[in-house]
């Protein structure tokens, strides 16, 4: 038999992931900081561990809380497992947003890599989109409320959010329809469309010849192996250990069997929605939950397609001067922020003090106004005082929202207690 | 030149039309089988909350388990208030020292005829329709009314 071309055939189809040769520059690990690699590893030890869980699983109301329970305490490395896909879950999330910043300041979603930025949206989307209807899966008090908070803010879409919500849960409250509608998808559908996502993400990167350089003049070529795939083969391991390591000494949460009766005090939403939270609990919903999630959307699908005189494709920050603007920039919206929230907080009453205004005004576009003016303003400030260029200035756009985002979450689940009152 | 670039115009316009019709084809199809598992919540099911004689006035009963809890005014009037928050959806709790509905979750508050006392909830909590046969109060527990605020005549009377 000739073996010689069939015995490594496997092997060597996953290496076709890879070129032959590849550029030295994008290679070195701050080039990527292997963000994308780890977060294919977390999928993948995702989807195995996943896979085993369902052998233990029941989706049913009347099954699923004891079946975790018997999962962790009889079964052997029961409470590993668990403890591995939920880590895995949440660093997946973390992974994929640190993999979303990474392409954007380095410049690297132009061009031929607009449409590769378009389905990593997609796929961020679908990765929340998974942690959280796994979420629910537990049926413990966590997971219930939760879910019940969330999918009650869809409902304040105008128009289709109640049919939405009812959609989602399939009926107007969180019962055993959303349940096993949360376990098919979350076991089913959604790791089925990431496959697919996956593979057209990864096609995408070698159409555009791999990821962005700092210095595309310099070509150095390499052999990809050994010298990618050793880089790669490390930091799965480390990355493999450290979590086996955390799930080995810190449990997956579990409360007691959900309630519908009573509300835990105070209840809140999956810590990556509860940006949102702390957004609704000063904005008018329709705002909150509409109006701000739809135009933020629409700006992060355009950035690739406007058109930048100045743009230098792979370069951190576009340049030292947007590297300077990027930082204050940041400071400017943490303070903003801040400053924002605890004004809505503690002074401002403004459904009180214009009683015959319409509160999608009053709570809804002057709260909106107070973020939007000062955010303005500093934008103008760069372009006359930095002389920042196009590109600066929506990377700067761009940096504030994120920078609001992760301020926000960081409000809602670290300094909000009881009744969500900030420093209860 | 120009032909050849308008024929491939059109063919991709089709081509797109043809995909598009497609994924709402699929859209449609996939909504109507969520839709379709969707219990009917407007059954017939009229919950027993006793009989009007027992039910004494200026006092708010729970029934948990049904998720309302039933308020007679001073006047005799009757209202059966929905557990759930306006907000988002949490099970509020009738706190007896304070004279008013709490949720825990958020901390909105409201009053005993259901009207918002303290934000973040901005909507009066739901209503349930009351009939009265043979002295029993009979509450339609599958058909909450929405409303923005209380008035009069939402309640019922003997
Ligand atoms: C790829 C295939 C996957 C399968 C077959 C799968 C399967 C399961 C099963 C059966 C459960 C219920 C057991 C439990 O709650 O511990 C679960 C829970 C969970 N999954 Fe997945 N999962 C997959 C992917 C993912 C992904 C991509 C994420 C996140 C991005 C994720 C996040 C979660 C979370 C947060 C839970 C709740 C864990 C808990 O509280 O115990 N899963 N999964
Ligand atoms: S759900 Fe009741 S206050 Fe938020």
């Amino acid at each position: 038999m000739n073996t010689s071309g069939h015995s490594k055939a496997i092997t060597k189809l996953l290496l076709h992931l890879h070129p032959k040769k590849v550029n030295s520059q994008a290679i070195k690990f701050n080039r990527t900081f292997g963000l994308g690699g780890i977060a294919a590893l977390l999928f993948v030890i995702l989807f195995i561990s996943g896979m085993l869980l369902r052998f233990a699983y029941v989706p049913s109301v009347k099954g699923a809380y004891d079946s975790i329970i018997e999962l962790q305490n009889e079964v052997i490395f029961g409470q590993l497992l668990r403890n591995l896909h939920y880590w895995s879950g949440m660093l997946l999330v973390v992974v994929s947003f640190l993999h979303v910043i990474r392409v954007f300041y380095s410049q690297s979603i132009y061009y031929e890599r607009r449409k590769n930025w378009l389905y990593g949206l997609l796929m961020m989307f679908i990765v929340v989109f998974s942690n959280f209807t796994g979420y629910l899966l537990p049926w413990d008090q966590l997971a219930f409320w939760a879910v019940t908070i969330m999918t009650n803010m869809l409902s304040y879409i105008p128009f289709v959010g109640d049919s939405l919500a009812d959609l989602v849960r399939g009926g107007n409250e969180v019962t055993e329809t959303t349940l096993l509608r949360f376990y098919h998808f979350h076991t089913g559908l959604l790791p089925l469309i990431m496959v697919f996502l996956m593979s057209i993400h990864f096609w995408l990167v070698r159409k555009s010849k791999g990821v962005t350089v700092q210095n595309c003049e310099e070509k150095t070529m390499l052999d990809t192996h050994p010298n990618l795939v050793y880089k790669e083969v490390v930091v799965a391991l480390i990355v493999i250990v450290a979590l086996l390591l955390f799930s080995m000494v810190i449990d997956a949460p579990l409360q007691e069997k959900a309630n519908p009766l009573i509300s835990p005090n105070p209840s809140k939403a999956p810590w990556y929605f509860m940006g949102f939270q702390e957004l609704l609990l000063h904005i008018h919903p329709g705002f909150g939950i509409f109006v701000i999630p739809v135009l933020v959307t629409v700006f992060f699908i355009y950035i690739p397609f406007i058109n930048y005189p100045e743009l230098n494709v792979g370069k951190w920050f576009n340049s030292e001067q947007g590297k300077k603007i990027t930082i204050i920039t940041v400071i400017y919206a943490v303070i903003l922020t801040i400053v924002v929230i605890l004004t809505s907080e503690y002074f401002l009453d403004l459904r009180e003090w214009m009683p015959n205004v319409p509160v999608l005004i009053s709570t809804g576009l002057l709260l909106l106004l107070l973020y939007f003016v000062p955010a303005a303003a500093f934008l103008y400030y760069l372009k006359s005082n930095h002389k920042a260029v196009k590109i600066d200035l929506v990377m700067a756009l761009f940096t504030i929202i994120i920078t609001a985002y992760i301020v926000m979450t960081i409000v809602g689940s670290l300094f909000r207690g009881e009744g969500m009152h900030l420093f209860a | 030149m120009k032909m050849t670039k308008l024929k491939s115009n059109r063919r991709t316009f089709l081509k797109r039309a043809i995909y598009a019709v497609l994924s709402l084809e699929v859209l449609y199809v996939f909504t109507n089988l969520l839709k379709k598992n969707n219990k009917d919540e407007s059954g017939e099911g009229m919950f027993d909350a006793g009989n009007i004689n027992f039910i004494e006035k200026d006092k708010v009963y729970p029934f948990g388990s049904a998720h309302f809890y039933l308020s007679r005014m001073e006047d005799g009037g009757m209202l059966a208030i929905s557990t759930k928050c306006t907000h988002l959806g949490c099970t509020i709790q009738f706190n007896n020292n304070k004279d008013r509905f709490v949720c825990p979750c958020h901390a909105s508050a409201f009053s005993k005829n259901g009207e918002v006392l303290s934000p973040p909830a901005t909507r009066a909590l739901d209503i349930y329709p009351i009939s009265i046969k043979d002295n029993k109060v009979m509450v339609d527990v599958h058909n909450p009314i929405r409303r923005n605020k209380y008035e009069a005549s939402q309640l019922t009377y003997i």
